[in-house]
């Protein structure tokens, strides 16, 4: 602490404190690869700063006889390597952050390891830093963990980098290895995207240029480490930027307070603007701007706050409140950046759980492009990313999701997937843009088109989906919907569950995720066919409510009629037409829906029809009637 | 365009944020209380949280039965004020052996009473998640460990293989039997918390404030004498001295320091022109080099 502080006035303190608080935060790491000094430059920058308490050099002191490697000297490395582990091997592991102010600024630094196999650590302390202090042991110059460290920090969006070469005292403080070193590191950096670099001499373990500059290279004129990480200007452009509020947590204590907690990922909210919620596109305007029972005229980026709506809207964590003239990209499919966390190896297909600040869904890595060589940034063809190391995939979700690229936005275009079986963070990734079946696909521009198709069949196409507990006579509502449909000259197609397991659906068991791959192509193959002019029946179980919206989000509105076959399971389970109910309760079939796996009755179905006490026949005339009612048949 | 957000209000969204995501990701979480000005912004901020709601989980202290008096008095009242699901847990095998930190040493009085107390009050519960107000500026290992820090089943940390944290992404994913604990103090200093304190009007135990307390001086640690559990030993005297404590735990672990500082401006101040750290008050710490490491990997915050 600085020599003013001691004479601090208890009356003072107030004033101090509004100086303290006014203070901007810088958050860097320390990175670079083993040996370099990264620990030992933040236990110098600590030491100097005079942030080491004496109880703390006294454990430095007996710490340094012990593990030191500095000789009769203080080890500053003891200082920041927290672990016994690392004590003992001289290493470090895991990234430590440690705190210190000067009278200009505050700093958090995320002192990271070097070696290879601890990249993900890095990652981490990479994450929430604002500039990296990358060191280089003038002995050696620019190696391969510099590059991939620096590569990484420019992945996860640090512009401003500290190229600090150590151990300058070990090279008889030369200007031409300086320079030289510092050549390298900007003809391989040049396209990493940094805004500032800042080359720096230094000796980390006496001290030159790290808090005070060094009498020993008059050749340098610039400043030390910390000057510069006092004066470099970190300008926060997330509040300039569109407003991005995800959801994280709906506060209900009565029927009278409905607020949306969150922390506004960018840009600014007051009281009375208008808000988007990014998926559905359902507007509302702001009626209360809340941080703890205080009401606030605006909240801005980075505030964890609760809003309300003057409207009623069914809103849920996951969901995003946004700008309504500048929203975000909604998808389901997406280009992205991945660095590989695990020792397994990420393969394309395989199925995992990605997770945004907010949401969790899965995900699938639907194509790996290409692999991304850390030292000469190449593209090379991969068929798997092996682990620490980075690659370009497209993904794909069971649902849309908003998002914006990382490069706009890190809060918003940043994930982790996990791996389902351990839970175990395998990859962070960095989305980089949407992939929309148009850009993805071209479409061929075609003659024929729907309309023209369904004209010439007299019809309107319609997806009539069909849910119901197995055994509720979906089947047979829809075998004999369809006979009188036909008999009266439409054009249709029956898809049903079981049949559809046999061909198209071969490979998919009964998992959650499969069950969810299921539908979806039973979706996307519905759609093709209204498209060309039919009217096609599903007739599925379809459980669950998530996956029956995929399935209208799929089709389209105005095409897609939920017809729910509401049947009590213990009618069901004693029909039980197949055997199946029988099996299942006796524990023989597995995730069997009703009676080990839920049935999420339809809150709104376009047609609710009880089974009990009507016949077949009578259901079907019931649809006829509503089909002519909504223009679908004539 | 206006101010930029100050530090301390960043240190504020940052904990209201990671209080919510447990709420929001866990079925059963729970919130440590020790009592100590930590725990009290950690109360406070979860009370921030969710207003006009009360916090969705409940709050735990454990009970090693030598705290200061006044620290269970003002527990107590805190609960009954702010309106929480305040569970109170003592080591009950402990309390019939009689540990105490006199009679068993503070290295077995620590384990049995806190650790111990710890894991029964936490299976007990079958919490998901517990919130501790650890801070990474008071201790090398915690200056190591991450927000979201997951625990294996039996509570083990393994520090050499913790997940990977980014942005403010956690995952939150365990099986069953596992758990996480969660310390949105993080990021907080001690001066910090202090000035927190200062701005938010928050009220903390009154021990914390300088005034005449009888202490002995014990191998070069003054010690209240907070009931008659402590017996003195030849030739010691508990002498009226102005004192104040700078961390809560057992009273006969507890380092008090000598002070004027009476209003927490005061307390500010000598936090600034500190040179000794904060837990050097605690010695549970010196037993052995990277104690607190071991203690963390058996289970304690």
């Amino acid at each position: 602490m600085t020599s003013s502080a001691l004479s601090v006035e208890e009356d003072d303190i107030r004033a101090y404190m509004a100086e303290q608080e006014n203070k901007t935060l810088l958050r860097f790491l320390t990175c670079g690869s083993v040996d370099d000094g990264k620990s030992t430059l933040i236990g110098r920058l600590l030491y100097d700063t005079k942030l080491i308490f004496e109880d703390q050099i006294a454990t430095l002191e007996k710490d340094s006889r012990r593990h030191g490697s500095a000789g009769e000297d203080f080890d500053f490395a003891l200082l920041v390597d927290g672990l016994e582990a690392e004590r003992e091997q001289g290493i470090t592991i895991d990234v430590a952050y440690r705190f210190f102010a000067t009278p200009k600024r505050k700093f958090i630094v995320a002192d990271t390891p070097g070696h290879e196999q601890y990249t993900r650590n890095m990652a981490t302390g990479a994450s929430t830093a604002d500039l990296a202090v990358v060191l280089i042991d003038a002995r050696k110059g620019v190696l391969s963990q510099t590059r991939r460290h620096s590569f990484i920090a420019s992945l996860l969006g640090i512009r401003h980098i500290v190229l600090a070469i150590n151990k300058i005292d070990l090279v008889g403080y030369d200007k031409m290895v300086f320079d030289r070193i510092v050549s390298d590191y900007m003809q391989f950096s040049a396209d990493l995207g940094f805004e500032t670099i800042r080359p720096i001499p230094v000796s980390a373990r006496f001290g030159d240029n790290v808090v005070e500059r060094s009498g020993n290279m008059p050749w340098y004129d610039g400043p030390s480490v910390l000057e510069h990480l006092e004066d470099v200007p970190v300008g926060d452009a997330t509040e300039a930027a569109p407003l991005r509020f995800p959801v994280q947590y709906v506060n209900r204590p009565n029927l009278d307070f409905r607020g949306y907690c969150g922390t506004l990922a960018s840009g600014r909210v007051r009281v009375g603007d208008q808000v988007v919620e990014a998926r559905s596109g359902r507007t509302g305007n702001i009626a209360r701007v809340l941080l703890g029972d205080a009401d606030l005229d605006e909240a801005r980026a980075g505030q964890s706050v609760t809003l309300t709506l003057e409207e009623e809207i069914d809103i849920s964590r996951g969901d995003m409140l946004v700008a309504p003239d500048n929203r975000p990209q909604v998808a389901d499919q997406f280009e992205a950046r991945l660095v590989w966390f695990a020792e397994q190896p990420l393969l394309p297909g395989r199925q995992y759980l990605l997770r945004t600040e907010t949401a969790e869904m899965p995900a699938t890595v639907s194509a790996l492009k290409y692999a991304l060589d850390i030292n000469t940034f190449a593209h090379e063809a991969a068929k798997s990313l092996e682990l620490n190391s980075v690659g370009v995939v497209n993904i794909s979700l069971g649902k849309p999701i908003p998002f914006d690229p990382y490069e706009e936005n890190r809060l918003t275009g940043g994930f982790i997937l996990i791996d389902r079986m351990t839970n175990a963070t395998i990859a962070a990734g960095m989305i980089t843009h949407p992939l929309w079946r148009a850009t993805n696909v071209h479409w061929q521009a075609l003659d024929i088109n729907r309309t023209a198709r369904a004209e010439q069949k007299h019809q309107k196409p319609a997806v009539l989906w069909f849910t119901g507990l197995s055994g509720s006579g979906k089947s047979t509502i829809a075998n004999l919907l369809e006979k009188r449909l036909h008999a009266d000259g439409r054009h249709t197609y029956l898809l049903d569950g079981d049949n559809v397991r046999h061909g198209l659906n071969r490979d998919l068991g009964f998992t959650e995720e499969d069950r969810v791959e299921n539908i979806r192509r039973v979706g996307e193959v519905a759609q093709l066919m209204t498209d060309a002019g039919l009217i096609v029946l599903v007739s599925f179980i379809s459980p669950f409510q998530a996956e029956r919206r995929m399935a209208r989000e799929l089709v389209g509105e105005g095409e897609f009629v939920e017809i729910f076959v509401d049947t009590p399971f213990e009618e069901c389970a004693r029909r039980d037409p197949k055997g199946l109910y029988a099996k299942a309760l006796a524990g023989e079939i597995r995730n069997f829906t009703g009676v080990d796996s839920p049935y999420e009755a339809p809150e709104n179905p376009d047609l609710r029809l009880e089974t009990t006490g009507s016949t077949p026949e009578d259901l079907v005339e019931r649809i006829i009637a509503w089909l002519r009612a909504r223009g679908f048949v004539a | 365009m206006a101010e930029p957000m100050t530090h301390l209000q960043r240190l504020e969204a940052e904990a209201i944020h990671i209080i919510r995501e447990v709420a929001s990701e866990f079925s059963n979480p729970v919130m440590m209380y020790s009592i100590g000005k930590d725990s009290s912004v950690m109360l406070h901020l979860a009370l921030k949280a969710f207003a006009p709601a009360k916090p969705p989980f409940p709050f735990l202290h454990i009970d090693s039965n030598w705290k200061f008096r006044e620290m269970i008095a003002f527990r107590d009242r805190m609960a009954a004020e702010k309106g929480i699901d305040l569970i109170v847990h003592k080591n009950a095998e402990g309390m019939a052996e009689g540990v105490g930190p006199f009679s068993h040493g503070s290295s077995m009085h620590t384990h049995i009473m806190k650790t111990v107390a710890l894991r029964q009050a936490l299976d007990a519960g079958g919490y998901d998640a517990a919130f501790g107000g650890a801070r990474r500026d008071e201790e090398k290992s915690r200056a190591k460990e991450r927000i979201f820090s997951f625990r294996s089943a039996g509570h083990v940390w393994d520090p050499k293989n913790q997940r990977p944290e980014m942005w403010k992404t956690f995952n939150t994913r365990i099986a069953r039997g596992e758990s996480i604990r969660v310390f949105p103090l993080s990021n907080w200093t001690e001066l910090d918390i202090w000035q927190y304190i200062l701005r938010e009007n928050i009220e903390i135990v009154p021990l914390y404030f300088a005034a005449r307390r009888p202490v002995v001086e014990r191998d070069g640690m003054l010690v209240m004498r907070d009931d008659e559990r402590m017996a003195l030993a030849p030739g010691e005297v508990a002498t009226e001295r102005m004192v104040r404590f700078r961390t809560l735990g057992c009273y006969p672990l507890t380092a008090a320091i000598e002070s004027e500082a009476r209003s927490l401006e005061a307390i500010i101040a000598e936090t600034l022109v500190a040179r000794t750290s904060e837990r050097h008050g605690r010695m549970i710490d010196h037993d052995e080099a990277g104690s607190m490491e071991k203690k963390k990997k058996e289970g304690y915050f």
